[in-house]
């Protein structure tokens, strides 16, 4: 809390940094898209480095440092840990930074190929076999979900941590957002397939409310529950490589949508009537074919 | 760096540019020998892992390619699979997706205008900082840029990676009453485009002139955005020449050029451009009557009467009247807007190959999948814009650096004032970096 002397001298503003590693610009471009409090808050903060946004480049360290992007090379290893030495507070913007990414779908496949698929020179590309998140590599402060995050909730991230207490962000799924909204739940009325039920809240539900099942772009929810989920997606008519697609996406590489997706196409499927329990375990092991039982 | 009487200026972080790149100059006896444009933005991989992916998901998946163009990629990515599935979207479904891109140019323009590129005509680091001594301007574009994402917005669910386009349409269409009232917004918006056009038309342009082929998408009706057929304006004049969409790779080839990593386009051999400047070269005289008007009034001089731009530092101008055209295409879609009978129409998959190619705010964005029996995609090509314009860029790069180091004789110029120009020369093709990273050049050459 300030006090009357502290208020009489002006306190130096607030550092912020926006870092990029690999990303679409997308996340950080939210932050352009607050057409409204964009020089507000540039009043009240110094936006010390942005390269999109700005030629100026201030040296650390910084109050709050916004990383967008994935780990994807050595260069940008090496940045990851220079931005947590300069940074008092971490925060990871968007689906890339905090989950790897669509990029991080090399995760699931021989990298060396992929290279070979699209760069006729692929000795020139220089690239990790894995895409991860930022938090792989250092401690970070607080993850923002989404691909790409919400502008609201980038606003409350970052005023949170200006006014030093927790964000008020909700790590509940979308089907709150949905219920609130007032929508007809798109899988109970219309059979279609939603990922809402395991998804993080942020976006406002705006697939169900575009008439469309949720494709799980703001990565898992707190304690998501797939094992209930995939049952469902197969009954309205997903097949167990479309199930697989669907949880592979922007969010491929967060534990609990890889952990579903691997287990479904390693043969363990979720929509076999779920065995008795036994003497072996809980269930099929993963190198049981589709549909085995005891 | 000072190697006798051969200098190299490395500028590692380009900065008000979309994704990561840098410069390498070098200069020798007073020439400028070498000017790179280096992209080290890290590799994503996308036309491999949309390899085995269902036909229905490049819109979503390859619209996270770019942050600040998703609409292109949907739009493009949608034309290409219709293409190879035998489908055609036309009539309101059409329109509406004219509309939803009208929406991306204003809000990309917008950004470009006034957040990237205004700061380099009046010597500010950024917009936070032109907004000290032009607060007037830059309120106008950021409320400019709020009504393009609103169009993005209402027709997409939100501006930056819209949920709401799908293969053959939409999930959802808006009804009239959703999009009446965007009308009064966009009517504001044609005031704020017009001063804009007004205010960035009083700019200092530095003397420059570009010689490459322009290549933009054209069709007889309108000026196009989202559907058209490649044309192009040869540099030196000369008939316009066109080509089918399907055979674009035949005419614009990326070549492997020995000195350097990076991938170049060649548009039948010659280096060529595409973008703003490209698309009022070939296109200008379609635009409508205000946006002429606007033009005339900018300094462009009258397209009707065959009259381009070919000054880089001036696509500024141009991007502002397509701001213009824009805010008054969208109205008239809304104006007239009557909801289609049924979202989208039916996409059903079938093996073959297909074509799409949409003018992107900062050119022609390019795709083309293969696809199988089961509408599982076995092969994908993207071609960007930047990728397509790296080649013209250097070369602007180099005219640009060789300028200054002219202006400057005998002593060679300051570092950072070359720094600068460097970076305006790039600034004006409004690179889209994080889209080209399939061009990559990722080594280091070491000196």
């Amino acid at each position: 809390m300030s006090t009357v002397s502290e208020a009489l001298v002006p306190p130096a503003r607030p550092r912020l940094a926006v870092w990029k590693l690999a990303s679409c610009d997308g996340c950080q471009l939210t932050l352009l898209d607050c057409e409204d409090e964009l020089l507000a808050l540039a009043d009240r903060v110094e936006i010390a480095h942005f390269f999109e946004a700005s030629s100026a480049d201030a040296p650390g360290p910084y109050d709050l440092s916004l990383v967008e992007g994935s780990v994807t090379t050595p260069d940008a290893l090496a940045l990851v840990r220079h931005i947590r030495a300069v940074s008092r507070r971490l925060v990871t913007i968007g689906a890339c930074a905090t989950a790897g990414g669509i990029q991080a779908l090399r995760n699931f496949a021989d990298v060396a190929e992929f290279r070979a698929a699209v760069y006729a020179r692929p000795d020139y590309i220089d690239t990790l076999a894995t895409s991860t998140p930022v938090s792989a590599h250092v401690p970070v402060d607080f993850e923002l979900q989404g691909c790409p995050i919400d502008r609201v909730q980038l606003l409350e991230v970052i005023t949170a941590h200006l006014a030093g207490r927790t964000p008020g962000i909700p790590d509940h799924s979308v089907c709150f957002e949905c219920k609130r909204r007032g929508n007809v739940c798109v899988t109970v009325a219309h059979g279609t397939p939603c990922l809402g039920p395991v998804t993080h809240a942020g976006c406002g539900a705006l697939c169900p409310s575009y008439h469309r099942g949720c494709y799980g772009c703001f990565g898992p929810s707190d304690s998501p529950n797939l094992r209930a989920l995939v049952p469902l997606l197969r009954r309205d008519g997903m097949d167990r490589e479309a199930v697989v697609r669907l949880l592979r996406t922007f969010n491929a590489y967060s534990p609990a949508f890889a952990r579903a997706s691997t287990a479904l196409e390693e043969g363990e499927d979720a929509s076999a009537p779920q065995p008795a329990p036994t003497a072996r375990g809980d269930g099929p092991g993963p190198d049981e074919p589709e549909g085995a039982g005891p | 760096m000072t190697h006798g009487s051969t200098r190299v200026l490395r500028i590692s972080s380009l900065t008000r540019v979309e994704g990561e790149g840098g410069l390498h100059l070098r200069v020798h006896d007073g020439s400028v020998t070498e000017a790179r444009l280096r992209i080290y933005e890290a590799p994503r991989f996308f036309e491999a892992f949309l390899r085995g992916r269902h036909c229905t998901e490049p819109p979503d998946i390859t619209a996270r390619v770019c942050g600040i163009c998703p609409v292109a990629y949907q739009l493009s990515a949608c034309q290409a699979v219709e293409d190879a599935c035998g489908v055609t979207v036309d009539g309101t479904l059409a329109e509406l997706r004219r509309l939803l891109y009208c929406g991306e140019w204003i809000e990309s323009h917008a950004l470009h205008i006034h957040l990237l590129h205004a700061p380099d005509f009046l010597g500010c680091a950024d917009a936070v900082e032109l907004a000290r001594s032009h607060r007037v301007a830059v309120e106008r574009g950021l409320r400019l840029k709020q009504a393009g994402n609103a169009l993005v917005e209402l027709l997409g669910g939100r501006s930056i990676h819209p949920v709401n386009v799908r293969l053959g349409g939409f999930h959802r269409a808006p009804t009239r009453a959703e999009l009446r009232p965007l009308a009064e917004r966009l009517r504001r918006a044609l005031d704020d485009a017009w001063e804009t056009v007004r205010w960035v038309s009083g700019f200092d342009f530095p003397d420059a002139e570009c010689d490459e082929d322009l290549l933009a998408l054209a069709r007889p009706d309108r000026y196009a955005i989202e559907a058209g057929t490649p044309t192009v304006v040869p540099a030196g004049g000369g008939p316009a020449r066109s080509f089918p969409v399907a055979d674009f790779t035949e005419h614009v080839v990326e070549r492997q050029v020995p000195h350097s990593t990076a991938l170049r386009s060649e548009l039948d051999g010659r280096r060529h451009l595409t973008g703003a400047l490209a698309r009022y070269g070939v296109n200008g005289r379609l635009l409508s009557p205000l946006a002429l008007q606007a033009a005339r009034e900018g300094g462009l001089g009258d397209p009707a009467e065959g009259a381009a731009c070919r000054n880089p530092f001036r696509s500024v101008v141009v991007r502002a009247v397509e701001v213009l055209y824009a805010v008054e295409e969208a109205l008239r879609i809304v104006d007239g807007y009557q909801p289609p009978p049924r979202p989208h129409v039916e996409v059903p998959p079938r093996a073959g190959t297909g074509h799409g190619a949409t003018e992107a705010p900062r050119g022609l964005l390019y795709h083309r999948y293969t696809l199988d029996a089961a509408g599982l995609v076995t092969d994908a090509r993207l071609v960007p814009p930047t990728a397509q314009n790296q080649a013209a860029i250097e070369e602007h790069l180099r005219r640009t650096a060789q300028t200054r180091v002219d202006a400057a004789h005998p002593r060679l110029p300051g570092e950072a004032e070359l720094t600068a120009w460097c970076e305006r020369a790039v600034r004006n093709h409004d690179p889209c970096i994080s889209c080209s990273a399939h061009f990559l050049e990722l080594t280091v050459e070491r000196h």
